[in-house]
């Protein structure tokens, strides 16, 4: 316990140092471009109380919930029937391959062009993204299935549901944990580019308007604001997730 | 509902595995025909690579790719309770968890406290696998194959790599299960003395294919097996061995 707030006072430390080398270098260059912390963060508290922040965040993040629940589940179950069969492996591993490398821009665009600027044309090229890469993930994590417990639960006659239960999913689920963090990164990023490219709302517009302005203080305290939810999902939700569900490694 | 002994009728006419990768076929068994009558406590001795394992897969129904056939006596399908060689504990489930598992629709969770207690685990029983030590685990491993209530209990060299005076101690808790929860025993095994220990009879098994050489009946109870004895029976398993082995 008192490691864990000495690892606290220590974040916190380094986060005051960083504000006070901005300032200080903003009061120095004088420059309408590079406004200071302080400023920011005045811009930052008007925007949440007046501004439309937080309707931009809002929609931001339900744009990023749909399209990874989507791509989770899609990839989770492509993922693991590419484990087991050889045949659907063979199929699908050369598109897995192809999309892996496809820029997320280019899906964005392609999409927006087909299915014209609307949300679900967003939505889609944010899943489509994150897709291969928990497609990849889950396929290993099915390959390396212990045969041994898969024999136990046979000879035990357990039956489909108890086996997927108790032998499965705790054998995919750092697999699982993984594809979910590392998807989640990628999409924080991906779905400001596809909102700056065709929505009317959200962060990602929000920025590219304030680029066309020039208005640097908002462009900073809209991305700060999205760096703080992103960090609080991360650090509030995923890692005691992942702390709960993998207890038993200790 | 009382466990219900089952016999078992192996006619077991090829095993093989196929080649792969650099590997020929290789043949398990072959031509192995037995009859287990219900409530025998059964050794199957024989060199390691012998096809022992395999044939517990086979009757415990995780092996199909064989030709012949394993019949049970009776009409319904045998409760098989299977110890394996490696405790094969779900890691991520505590060790009273592993036992509910297995527990068939409508049977007594009861049952799980009982035998935690009588294989001495009840003080571990939250604790995860993990934390347990290699003669705990095997006791886990035991507790749950009798968890089901088996007619049929596999056990596959369930006590190797245990230092002497933890697999004697398995062995005595083995025999008093057995005794208070009757079922027929298959025990396979390389360790001739464990063999004479345990067994009502012995299967000797030929290196691989495997098949069965001959058998050795112990009419003496298992309480009378004093050491020489053992070093006795020991011996005549070993002079058996040799005399019906072409080498």
């Amino acid at each position: 316990m008192a490691r864990f707030s000495a690892a606290i006072a220590g974040r916190a430390i380094s986060l005051l140092l960083f504000l006070a080398v901005w300032e200080a270098a903003a009061r120095l260059i004088q420059n309408r471009l590079f406004p200071g912390a302080g400023a920011v963060l005045d811009t930052l508290f008007y925007e949440i109380v007046e501004g439309k922040l937080l309707h931009d965040l809002a929609a931001t993040l339900l744009r990023v919930a749909i399209a990874f629940a989507a791509a989770m589940l899609a990839g989770t179950v492509i993922g693991i029937a590419m484990g087991l069969v050889r045949s659907v492996d063979v199929l699908f591993d050369s598109w897995i391959v192809l999309f892996l490398n496809l820029p997320a821009l280019v899906i964005a665009v392609l999409l927006y062009v087909w299915l014209g600027l609307t949300e679900a044309a967003a939505i889609t090229a944010v899943a489509l993204s994150k897709l291969p890469a928990v497609v990849v993930t889950l396929r290993e994590g099915t390959r390396a299935l212990d045969r041994d417990l898969a024999g136990m639960a046979r000879s035990f006659r357990l039956d489909a549901w108890r086996t997927l239960r108790h032998v499965i999913l705790p054998q995919l689920l750092p697999y699982l944990l993984v594809a979910a963090r590392s998807g989640l990164a990628l999409i924080w990023k991906i779905v400001l580019v596809v909102e700056l490219l065709g929505r009317p709302d959200g962060i990602g517009y929000e920025i590219q308007v304030f680029f066309q302005l020039f208005d640097i203080k908002r462009l900073i305290a809209y991305s700060l604001a999205f760096v703080a939810v992103v960090l609080t999902i991360e650090w509030c939700i995923l890692l005691p997730l992942e702390r709960g569900l993998l207890r038993w490694r200790q | 509902m009382a466990a219900v002994s089952t016999g078992i009728t192996l006619c077991i006419e090829e095993k093989q595995y196929p080649a792969e990768r650099g590997h020929s076929a290789v043949t398990a068994i072959k031509g192995l025909d037995a009859r287990i009558p219900p409530n025998e406590f059964c050794a199957l001795f024989g060199p390691s690579g012998c096809g022992k394992s395999t044939l517990l897969n086979i009757i415990a129904g995780i092996d199909h790719s064989f030709s012949g056939s394993v019949r049970f006596d009776g009409d319904r399908a045998p409760r098989i309770g299977y110890v394996f060689q490696a405790p094969r504990l779900l890691p991520w489930r505590t060790v009273r968890q592993n036992l509910e598992v297995v527990l068939r629709r409508g049977a007594d969770p009861a049952v799980v406290q009982v035998l935690l207690g009588d294989v001495g685990l009840a003080e571990s029983a939250d604790f995860y696998p993990s934390r347990l030590s290699g003669g705990m685990a095997r006791r886990a491993a035991l507790a749950r194959a009798f968890a089901i209530n088996p007619d049929l209990l596999l056990l596959d060299e369930p006590f190797v790599s245990l230092d002497v005076a933890a697999a004697d101690r398995l062995r005595a808790l083995l025999l008093h299960l057995v005794a208070t929860r009757p079922a027929t025993v298959l025990f396979v095994t390389h360790d001739a003395a464990e063999a004479v220990m345990l067994a009502d009879r012995i299967l000797l098994l030929s290196a691989a294919p495997g098949r069965v050489l001959d058998e050795m009946r112990i009419q003496i109870p298992r309480e009378q097996r004093d050491q020489p004895l053992i070093g006795k029976l020991v011996a005549e398993l070993a002079r058996r061995g040799r005399g019906s082995s072409p080498t």
